[in-house]
């Protein structure tokens, strides 16, 4: 029984969404939302990444290209492709957009390796890596992901 | 028990008192002789005091009772209001007010006693009266109740622990006193008093029993005395003191209790079973004897009915709150005391409320009309106007009269004047033109810049205005009044007026600007130049005014607000800086218009006109594309290319031009499509997007749709 506990403790949950030909996985507790892609609002002059605002239930949030801001080649909408609404204050949500939302997955704490010391910009987004059955899944560094680094630079 | 749950209302409360205070004393200064004025002075002044007291706050209490009393003598006609007196009286209340702000920030009221302030007082009343020390102190004694009827002090019956307690500490020679204290019937917080009474006494010695019990106090429940027994080794009277000190305290009752009278010395081990009876029988003829040192004066039948013990309170109660109270009955007006996030609350909903209601209205948009379709279009109408007035209500509901900020420039003014040796008049106007609550809560500071600034640098001293044949008192204007959309704020002063060749040199002196960009500058540009940070033309950095911090500061915080301040100058004249401020911040009326497929709000109060321009009258100046309009030229912006808009279709043969101002400055904003006027809510887009500013926000239209609102001061 308390074995049973610790482990539900120390383990999480996890989206687990597919950009390109990637995996990689979003701890639960950041995501107050899943919308379908809508209409995006550009807003000039933006950071490269940031693709506009849209409005989710009269809020308006920014949506950020993870493809772009990873650097990958840019989005192409499709019927699978998602906004991930991320909330890390109460008051400030950001969206993500995804190619696709796969399922969500648990990873107890030792099948999770902590990010290795990789210096390329995307390695500074990831938290480590999840063991899982059918492969391993990048688990990103969420915080790390929103913040401006241009600008704080 | 505690008094926090007050400290709200008593911070609002003596902020009011303070101004009042400040306001009526300026008057004095001038009417040495007004008796309404004196009369207010000493109503705020005696409020203060006993709300300072209930939340004991000692030393905030002991200056306003000593000011209190000056003011007695003065209303009394014993004394004059010197000029001397005054500045004490202005100290005294800065004195105050430093209380208070510690209070605000710690919950308690700081440790300076301003024994100085306490000590000139004292010496002005000596002097001004012609008494020896000590004598004046007399006077208006803190007792606020040289009313009603004797009271009398109530017996009590001592269980055998605490019969034991007080005979051990009558062996250890402490003082056991029977205490009742009667609490004036006006009284409101009554639980707060008693605990004031029961926070000395534990200070001063034990409480070893109270009726009724502690806990039925501080839930108030009790009439307006109580009783306890007290183990002290101070003496009788101070005692009476400490309780009389806390205001609001009618009288108070304080007799030696008697256990040990008769027994104590002869019969050194008491039988406390036995005694307990005993006592209260030869204890009720003292009780009563202290009556006698109670204020003199009051009528007979009172004292009649005091005789009867439990009778006097009720007396009381049906005669005091007639007399006590009866000014402050006055200022009653019917209002409701609301945070201000509650009205915030409501501002969303509004808020939301009219997004929806943008909603219905686009959707009644497209599509033929039927019958049908007509009788819906009269209902949204008449719910669109339902809404615009009930936006117009919740606004109203945050809107706060300017007075509440300029109120205690008066004062700064006289303080001003004094220090600076300049004798200078403050005239304002416009006090009653209301500004959203949160404009109201920010602009304070700016405009006490804006007040220094004109005392110290731009008004000359009064010889120097005197040989220029000018009057010799200089004068400082603040004009607030609505124009549109805007509240518009003028801090205007009949000085010098700004030098524009010596603020030339300076910024040459101080690598702000080159040579070149020197002599291609208007006038109105190198004034311009004060409000860069750290530029201050003052050759004396003076107490006032002059570290360069000023000017900036004010231009930021006023931008940050959505205003912008524009400055005149006329050398030798004087100058004058005008504040312009948006009346609201939430929801404004704008302009909306498209580019490309992208649509765009404007605020419709930096709008001028609208104008359709042929292609043919663009002209060229220094290779930028301009208009003339009315004999003035203007810049024009090609939005589209600001904003990285994605072109379709083929360049028209006019362009429909907006042309909008930022203070006096015009230019003409260029768009493909006007839509229309819309009231728009606002809403941040949030933290995370920077774009050079050029976006103020955005607002979500009746579709869903998003526009972004362009911020015009930024683009011009």
């Amino acid at each position: 029984m308390d074995e049973k506990k610790n482990e539900e403790l120390e383990s999480k949950q996890y989206i687990i969404v597919k950009l390109g030909s990637e995996q990689y996985g979003i701890d639960i507790q950041y995501v107050d939302n899943i919308v379908r892609m809508q209409r995006v609002t550009r807003v000039p002059k933006a950071q490269p990444y940031f693709k506009g605002v849209i409005n989710i239930r009269g809020e308006v949030i920014p949506v950020m290209s993870l493809r772009i801001k990873f650097g990958l080649e840019p989005d192409e909408f499709k019927n699978a492709t998602r906004i991930l609404i991320i909330k890390i204050e109460p008051q400030a949500a950001i969206g993500m957009i995804v190619d696709e939302v796969k399922e969500v997955i648990t990873l107890s704490a030792d099948n999770i390796d902590k990010a290795t010391s990789g210096n390329d910009e995307k390695s500074l987004y990831l938290s480590g890596v999840g063991k899982q059955p059918n492969g391993l899944v990048s688990l990103l560094n969420i915080p790390a992901v929103v913040v401006d680094r241009d600008s704080a630079m | 028990m505690d008094v926090s749950q007050y400290l709200g209302i008593f911070i609002d409360e003596t902020r009011g008192h303070l101004q009042e205070l400040n306001e009526q004393i300026l008057i004095l200064e001038k009417e040495p002789e007004n008796e309404d004025t004196i009369n207010e002075i000493f109503r705020a002044a005696h409020s203060l005091k006993g709300m300072a007291g209930t939340m004991g706050y000692k030393r905030m209490q002991r200056l306003t009772h000593d000011m209190e009393n000056v003011f007695s003598e003065i209303r009394n006609g014993k004394m004059k209001a010197t000029p001397n007196l005054i500045d004490l009286l202005f100290r005294g209340l800065d004195a105050l007010e430093s209380y208070l702000d510690i209070i605000i920030n710690t919950q308690d009221e700081g440790t300076e006693d301003n024994q100085d302030i306490i000590d000139g007082l004292q010496k002005v009343m000596e002097e001004g009266l012609g008494l020896s020390a000590g004598q004046p102190k007399e006077a208006p004694a803190p007792v606020p109740s040289a009313e009603t009827s004797a009271p009398e002090g109530r017996h009590l019956v001592l269980a055998e622990h605490e019969l034991l307690a007080a005979q051990k500490a009558k062996e250890e020679g402490d003082n056991i006193f029977e205490i009742t204290v009667f609490i004036q019937p006006s009284c409101i917080l009554k639980a707060a008093r008693a605990f004031l009474v029961f926070k000395a006494l534990e200070e001063a010695g034990d409480i070893i029993k109270s009726v009724p019990e502690v806990q039925d106090i501080e839930d108030e429940k009790f009439d307006f005395d109580f009783s306890m027994v007290l183990l002290t080794k101070k003496p009788q009277e101070e005692i009476r003191t400490a309780i009389l000190n806390v205001s609001e305290i009618k009288d108070v009752v304080i007799a030696p209790a008697n256990l040990a009278q008769g027994g104590q010395a002869a019969v050194p081990a008491p039988v406390p079973a036995g005694e307990t009876p005993a006592a209260p029988a030869s204890e009720v003829p003292q009780a009563n004897e202290p009556s006698a040192p109670a204020p003199a004066g009051e009528a007979a039948p009172v004292q009649a009915a005091a005789a009867q013990a439990q009778a006097a309170p009720a007396a009381k109660q049906t005669q005091a709150p007639a007399q006590s109270k009866a000014p402050a009955k006055a200022a009653v007006n019917r209002s409701v005391r609301v945070d201000i996030e509650k009205l915030d609350d409501l501002m969303n909903l509004v808020s939301e409320l009219i997004i929806a209601k943008n909603g219905l209205v686009s959707m009644n948009g497209d599509g033929e009309m039927t019958a049908r379709d007509s009788s819906f279009n009269e209902q949204i109408e008449y719910l669109e106007r339902v809404t615009t007035n009930l936006h117009q209500s919740v606004m109203k509901v945050r809107m706060v009269p300017i007075e509440s900020v300029v109120n205690r420039f008066p004062r700064m003014i006289r303080d001003l004047s004094k220090k600076l040796g300049k004798k200078m008049d403050l005239y304002m106007t416009g006090e009653d033109t209301e500004l959203d609550r949160t404009v109201i809560d920010e602009i304070g500071d700016p405009l006490m810049h804006l007040l220094r600034n004109a005392a110290d640098h731009g008004l000359e001293t009064n010889e120097e205005r005197v040989r220029l044949g000018k009057q010799e008192v200089g004068s400082i204007f603040l004009d607030a009044y609505q124009e549109g959309n805007n509240v518009v704020i003028e801090v205007r002063d009949d000085g010098a007026g700004i030098n524009v060749e010596k603020v030339k040199q300076k910024a040459l002196a101080r690598g702000t600007i080159t040579e070149e960009q020197a002599e291609a500058m208007t006038d109105k540009e190198i004034i311009d130049l004060l409000f860069r940070p750290s530029f201050s033309t003052a050759e004396v950095i003076s107490d006032v005014s002059g570290r360069g911090v000023g000017l900036d500061v004010v231009k930021t915080k006023i931008e940050a607000l959505g205003g912008n301040i524009e400055t005149r100058s006329v050398l030798g004249e004087g100058s004058n800086f005008i504040i312009r401020l948006p009346l609201t911040l939430a929801i404004i009326e704008t302009l909306m218009v498209e580019l490309g497929n992208e649509k765009y709000a404007i605020p419709l109060g930096s709008i001028e006109t609208i104008e359709d321009i042929a292609l043919d009258d663009v002209k060229y100046v220094q290779n930028k594309e301009v208009i003339s309009l009315r004999g003035s030229v203007i810049p024009l912006i090609r939005l589209d290319q600001v904003l990285d808009v994605e072109h379709t279709g083929e360049e028209p043969a006019s362009l429909t031009v907006v042309i909008v101002k930022k203070g006096d400055k015009l230019a003409g904003l260029i768009v493909d499509n006007l839509i229309g006027q819309l009231e728009i809510v606002i809403k941040s887009i949030g933290k995370y997007i920077n774009n050079s500013k050029l976006i103020s926000g955005a607002t979500i239209l009746g579709d869903g749709e998003i526009a972004l609102i362009l911020d015009v001061n930024v683009l011009v």
